[in-house]
């Protein structure tokens, strides 16, 4: 069974409709056993890292998703949800996340040259890095996909497996062992993005990294 | 980098997509949930939902269709008209919105604006402005454009921004319907003004238009345009390959 993990982050309609539309009804639930015996799980979330991270460790999810990313099951963190898949964040002070990826979360204000807008927001073609990954095996170079955010992932250079340009290389896509990450939406990115859905569900689990 | 954005705009009244020169004698064009499908099988980037009679007599909007659409159409989907508290937003975000826009309501109630950003974040939140010339001002009008509210534009916009707008539609009145290109001047206007995406909307009455928009305000994120579309005067593609061809980044 593939669990959309729901820890009253944001909005899971569009999430749904768009697992729905590759064929798949992955079962929304906070609960943290039920999320333990998933066998494919999405973190999604939108919002503050800080908060985000609060909420999962609250809620016994952490321990959950910890466990089951060890296990080799497929994790795929969408936006937020990729963010928190990392050892930190320095989203207004600094915040522990799963660890389960090495990196950490930055503003990317401090990475690009003044005068670009922040959000980074809008659509952005897709740079494939030389990491094949399963989840971009539909995927072409200079895709576009549609990314709403003002931190990235940095120091993570061997599990970038996209990057996006804006000002300088932001991290788009990761994989490390079972654990997959979009920085962008891919419910909201057309048919690349529910490709990637698809592919993420066509996926088989591994050992961890 | 980011690309521009297209945008169609798809008014809808009862259920059915609608559009009208200066708002008025609007004429019934299609099924909102299969022109939105069309349009993002045909490459539009976003789509806007606006109940345009929503402001003046209070209709709510039909949020089954708004779902639905959801359902159907994988492109950010902004919903707008009626939308006067918090709770208007969660109704529509619920439905599968990604942003809201607001209008009138944020000028019956500007702490909406900072409200919605707190609770949802700035992304979430568009403020839309219907803009007209006045006494060699740019006015603020609601109401669909049909009411002077005496506000100076520009401020108006800074301020929303200020409270946590991210993003802001300049509708020009003044070219709105006339299809004789944008509002140059006034988009110039609010670029110089804010640091947050501007979508140029109103005037766009063929391709050269929005070659021309982007090329004279590198501000400007995206462009937004009803009947030109929805009656196939220009479609979406020809659109996107003759703005490439002049050198604008589009996503095709």
């Amino acid at each position: 069974m593939m669990v959309i993990v729901d820890y009253g982050v944001g909005n899971l309609f569009s999430l749904k409709s768009s697992f729905a539309a590759v064929g798949e009804t992955p079962r929304v639930t906070g609960d943290a056993a039920e999320i333990a015996r998933a066998e494919k799980i999405i973190l999604p979330g939108v919002g503050a890292f800080g908060d985000a991270a609060d909420k999962l460790r609250s809620m016994g999810l952490d321990r959950a998703l910890r466990d089951a990313a060890g296990r080799g099951v497929p994790l795929l963190g969408i936006c937020l949800g990729m963010q928190l898949l990392f050892e930190r964040s320095f989203e207004y002070g600094e915040h522990r996340g799963l660890g389960l990826i090495p990196g950490s979360v930055r503003p990317i204000r401090d990475a690009i040259p003044a005068g670009l807008k922040i959000p980074h927001i809008g659509w952005n073609a897709l740079k494939l890095t030389e990491r094949k990954s399963p989840i971009l095996r539909y995927v072409r170079e200079g895709d576009c996909v549609y990314f709403v955010h003002s931190y990235y992932a940095a120091e993570c250079d061997e599990a970038v497996i996209a990057t996006a340009e804006y000002g300088t290389e932001l991290t788009a896509a990761v994989q490390w062992g079972n654990v997959y990450g979009c920085q962008f939406h891919p419910e909201k990115s057309g048919l690349v993005g529910l490709n990637i859905l698809r592919a993420f569900c066509e996926s088989k689990g591994g050992a961890a990294q | 980098m980011i690309t521009k954005r297209i945008i169609p705009c798809l008014d809808v009244r009862n259920g059915r997509v609608v559009k009208g020169v200066h708002f008025q004698g609007l004429a019934d064009v299609s099924s909102p949930v299969a022109l939105a499908k069309y349009y993002s099988d045909h490459g539009a980037d976003e789509l806007v939902f606006y109940d345009i009679t929503a402001s003046a007599e209070g209709r709510a909007l039909f949020t089954d269709i708004l779902a639905e659409t959801a359902a159907t159409v994988f492109i950010p989907l902004t919903v707008g008209g009626g939308i006067n508290t918090v709770e208007d937003f969660d109704r529509v975000l619920k439905c599968g919105a990604d942003k809201v826009s607001v209008n009138s309501g944020a000028i019956r109630d500007p702490s909406l604006v900072q409200k919605a950003a707190q609770k949802y974040g700035d992304q979430c939140v568009v403020l839309s402005a219907d803009i007209k010339r006045v006494e060699g001002q740019f006015r603020v009008f609601a109401k669909g454009g049909r009411e002077d509210t005496g506000m100076e534009a520009i401020g108006w916009i800074k301020r929303c921004v200020a409270m946590g707008a991210g993003e802001v539609v300049v509708n020009s009145i003044d070219t709105d319907g006339v299809k004789g290109g944008f509002d140059l001047e006034m988009l110039s206007a609010v670029c110089d003004a804010v640091r947050v995406p501007v979508i140029a909307s109103g005037g766009a009455g063929n391709i050269r238009h929005f070659v021309d928009l982007f090329r004279a305000l590198p501000g400007v994120d995206a462009g937004l345009a009803a009947s030109i579309f929805h009656f196939g005067e220009v479609t979406i593609p020809d659109l996107k390959e003759e703005l490439a061809r002049s050198g604008i980044i589009v996503r095709r």
